[in-house]
């Protein structure tokens, strides 16, 4: 088991210093003043410059220099941004934590919703019902996550009028960012009637939370569907059956554990494509996070923001990735090498 | 008691507190007022900015100034300053101030005094004094009263006693109490400057503004909004004025009308022209208008041949119909204009005279100057939306198609609109489609950058037009206080711009204020910012 962490560990530091490199090289990469792309300060005079230059280690060989410039990261020294001068790791610890609670909350719906349907799909498959959950969890796959969203907002905002289409939160609520989760921040927030206040948030979550989830929950329907017909074809099941187990010990004795063991491993893909959805929606729903923030500096060319921007998206998909896959091989240590599912 | 009558009482009983849930949560929304605006302040202090989102954010918000315009009439009413006087020579302005004008107490600051004349020498001084401390804090550029030279021309600001103060001018300047009500005369606290000056971070004065105006600073994050709360202690009146004014900085215009539909925002910034007609037919929003302090005008380029002849000049402007341009680019959102002046100015000349779409006469004329068919110039057009030309390509299209049928054959300009400027300021362009949009009501603000001799090389007068008799008659204008005199004099300016047109005045265009029904009390100020002091939410 230590050997698994072990090498869970080193694979997790390797990317990360991967990406660090691609981001540093980024500074170079990106048009403009290396010094300016990494630092996000313009120097107003030579004397200022050079004390940048020290700072950056800019005169050293590249080497030193990318050392130097994980050193800082790890130090929480991200540089500024370009356009509000702010501290970026104060931007980043805002806006990252309003996207991973979007892609939480759709995460959540896809499985409550996903997994149950999914599995009613897979104990009555190729009945009516079956196909009807099938198709549609197929429909809906195929909606671009675009599209949708600004459909709901078509809808439900400008026509009836009933949900919100910008932001979390109305302004009116004073709510300050503590923790940069909105329904955390309001339970803690003091002088603001929370309940008033939950409620508006929850208004606020619906339109972008589902237009997220429903890509997320079709295709959870449709792994757990295929996962399920397969456990029910293995011959343990027939084995309980004939044991004179009742359905529903066998269902959740059998069926349901080992249905669930290979959608694990294929829940880390998930993450990706949840949070690049999110961050699309973002954009659409004013949403105040990651992606929103990355679009938004790509329009002002803000280059240390996109820089920072990159490799702190690339850091959170990363690290869930690997978590779950490390949560696997502990769950189900029996595999050496993990199996993917079949969709 | 039997079962039904408690299911009776439960009902009851919970529609009850449903009932008072939702007053409350009525009682809540209509506490604060949410505005859509289109942009960041620069900073909380308009002295330092003519960028009017800074003036929206802060001017009438934050601070007072010694006087106002009244958004009605445009005439000058007292505001910090119960009265003023001026002396017989027009040189010495004495000012009386209120008593017991309360500064914002903040988590930052809490004000031990009231305003007093040494807050007023403070904020005068800050923009006029190079050796004020304060002076060359946010880049030290008061870039409103720079270009009026209103620093050059004060030669004292003098504290009489705590309540009265005293200015003496150089030279007389009947717009000078004007440009002390405009937005950028604002009033900034003294004892909170010193207090700073004292804590070693006088550059937060600024960014975390201490003003005596109807709502105080909150908080403020760049790209997301602007809190305000407030003010319960200001000297007027504020028993209508709402709780809370929250800016939701949204710069889509788009997105800012969808959140307007939505109840997201109560009032918007600047509505698109052609979302106009979406706002109208919409039951639960308001839109009112009002016409702007602002003018569009087509200008020759009177340095060069044939321009320099006035007859050429007027040959164009005969050539052209204002009114389908006013139809085609406007979508009638602005009126003809037949002056420079718009008719929310108290100058503002009802019969002046206005050149009238003839061809044919436009074509004898230039026959006169000697001009031959086939003639080629070119006509400049700004890249830039202003309100006072949302599209100048598509009005020198048309403006093209008008001169083709006189027999001039006219190449459309366009650069980006920094080079667009510099090049204009050389002198490059034959004529240019471009406009003027003035700070305050006084006439003087659109006939000395427009068009006075001086004003060519610091790039405003696009006609590079330099006439000793206009200059003369402005100059005159300014010195007297009688405004029937001055509006005589403005009227004789008025006739020789018509006689020698070295610009085509084209129109006046509107502002626009949109807002959701439930908002009461909101005014269209054309004499500068929007004022929040007085709007509230109703059911």
């Amino acid at each position: 088991m230590i050997k698994i962490l072990i090498r869970y560990t080193i694979l997790f530091v390797m990317t990360l210093l991967v990406l660090a490199a691609l981001s540093f090289s980024l500074a170079y990469l990106f048009p403009g003043d290396v010094l300016v792309n990494l630092s996000g300060i313009t120097p107003h005079n030579d004397a200022q410059r050079a004390a940048l230059m020290r700072q950056f280690q800019l005169d050293e060989p590249y080497i030193f220099q990318f050392i130097h410039y994980v050193s800082e990261l790890l130090q929480g020294n991200w540089g500024y941004s370009f356009v509000s001068g702010l501290p970026l790791r104060e931007e980043i610890g805002i806006a990252m934590p309003a996207t991973i609670e979007l892609s939480a909350y759709a995460l959540f719906i896809a499985l409550v919703v996903g997994v149950p349907l999914g599995c009613f799909a897979g104990l009555r498959s190729y009945s009516k019902s079956d196909y009807i959950i099938n198709s549609a969890s197929m429909v809906s796959y195929s909606f671009p996550v675009f599209w949708l969203a600004l459909v709901f907002i078509l809808i439900f905002s400008l026509e009836m009028g009933i949900a919100p289409l910008s932001g979390r939160l109305s302004l009116l609520f004073d709510v300050p960012d503590k923790t940069g989760f909105i329904l955390l921040d309001i339970i803690l927030a003091k002088n603001i009637d929370s309940s008033l206040a939950l409620g508006d948030a929850l208004k606020h979550l619906i339109l972008p939370t589902i237009s997220i989830a429903l890509i997320s929950t079709a295709s959870m329907i449709r792994l757990t569907r295929r996962s399920v017909i397969d456990v029910l074809n293995s011959p343990y099941i027939a084995a309980a059956e004939s044991r004179g187990l009742s359905k529903s010990q066998i269902f959740f004795r059998h069926i349901l554990r080992n249905a669930l063991l290979p959608i694990l491993p294929l829940m880390a893909i998930q993450i990706t494509t949840l949070m690049t959805n999110a961050m699309i929606v973002e954009t659409l729903f004013s949403w105040p996070g990651i992606g929103n923030w990355l679009i938004q500096a790509i329009y002002q060319r803000d280059y240390p923001a996109l820089r920072i921007g990159m490799l702190a998206v690339a850091t959170v998909v990363v690290s869930f990735t690997i978590l779950i896959d490390l949560f696997n091989r502990f769950i189900d240590p029996s595999r050496e090498k993990y199996e993917r599912a079949t969709v | 008691m039997n079962k039904g009558f408690h299911w009776v009482l439960g009902v009851c009983l919970v529609l009850t507190l449903q009932a008072c849930n939702d007053s409350k949560r009525d009682a809540f929304y209509r506490s604060g007022i949410i505005y859509c605006s289109e942009s960041n302040p620069v900073n909380f202090n308009p002295q330092t900015d003519t960028s009017s989102t800074t003036a929206d954010a802060t001017a009438h918000q934050l601070y007072d100034r010694l006087m106002d315009f009244d958004a009605e009439t445009g005439q000058i009413i007292p505001s910090i300053a119960s009265s003023w006087k001026v002396s017989d020579d027009g040189l010495v302005y004495t000012f009386q101030l209120k008593k017991g004008v309360t500064f914002h107490t903040t988590a930052y600051f809490t004000p031990t005094r009231t305003l007093n004349a040494d807050d007023i020498i403070f904020s005068i001084n800050r923009w006029r004094d190079p050796t004020n401390p304060y002076h060359n804090i946010s880049g030290g550029r008061y870039p409103y009263f720079e270009s009026l030279g209103l620093a050059k021309n004060i030669a004292e600001v003098n504290r009489i006693n705590s309540y009265r103060i005293e200015i003496v001018i150089k030279q007389k300047d009947s717009s000078f109490l004007a440009n002390l009500a405009s937005d950028f005369s604002i009033i900034l606290s003294a004892e909170y400057a010193d207090y700073l000056l004292n804590q070693g971070t006088p550059e937060r004065i600024d960014d975390f503004p201490i003003g005596t105006g109807p709502f105080k600073f909150q908080s403020y994050r760049k790209d997301h909004y602007i809190r305000f709360e407030k003010h319960n202690d200001y000297w007027g009146d504020t028993s209508l004025t709402s709780d809370h004014l929250i800016y939701d900085i949204t710069p889509k215009s788009s997105i800012r009308l969808a959140k307007l539909i939505t109840g997201e925002c109560d009032a918007i910034a600047f509505p698109a022209q052609t979302e106009l007609e979406i706002i109208r037919n919409r039951e639960e929003l308001a839109l009112s208008e009002k016409p702007g302090l602002n003018v569009g005008f087509w200008a020759f380029n009177t340095k060069k041949y044939p321009f320099n002849n006035p007859k050429v000049r007027k040959a164009l402007a005969l050539a052209i119909d204002k009114n389908t341009l006013l139809e085609a680019v406007y979508f009638e959102s602005a009126t003809r204009a037949k002056t420079l002046l718009p008719n929310a100015s108290w100058a503002f000349q009802s019969d002046a005279e206005d050149t009238a779409y003839n061809p044919v006469l436009a074509r004898e004329l230039l026959d006169e100057a000697g001009v031959a068919p086939g003639f080629t110039m070119s006509i400049w057009a700004m890249p830039v939306e202003r309100a006072y030309n949302p599209n100048a390509t598509k009005m020198a299209e048309l403006i093209q198609r008008y001169l083709s049928a006189v027999g001039i054959q006219a190449n459309i300009v366009t650069y980006d609109w920094t080079t667009f400027r510099r090049h204009l300021r050389e002198g490059r362009h034959d004529s240019v489609l471009i406009g003027w949009s003035a700070d305050n009501g006084d006439p003087d603000n659109f006939y000395r950058p427009l068009l006075s001799c001086s004003a060519i090389p610091s790039g405003t007068n696009r006609a590079m037009w330099c006439n000793k008799r206009y200059d003369q008659l402005i100059d005159e204008a300014l010195q007297t206080q009688n405004t029937q005199r001055r509006k005589a004099i403005y009227e004789q300016v008025n006739r020789l711009i018509y006689d020698e047109l070295p610009l085509v005045p084209i129109a006046h265009a509107y502002r626009y204020q949109a807002y959701r029904k439930d908002l009461k009390g909101m005014v269209i100020n054309p004499y500068g910012g929007i004022r929040f002091v007085g709007v509230t939410k109703v059911q």
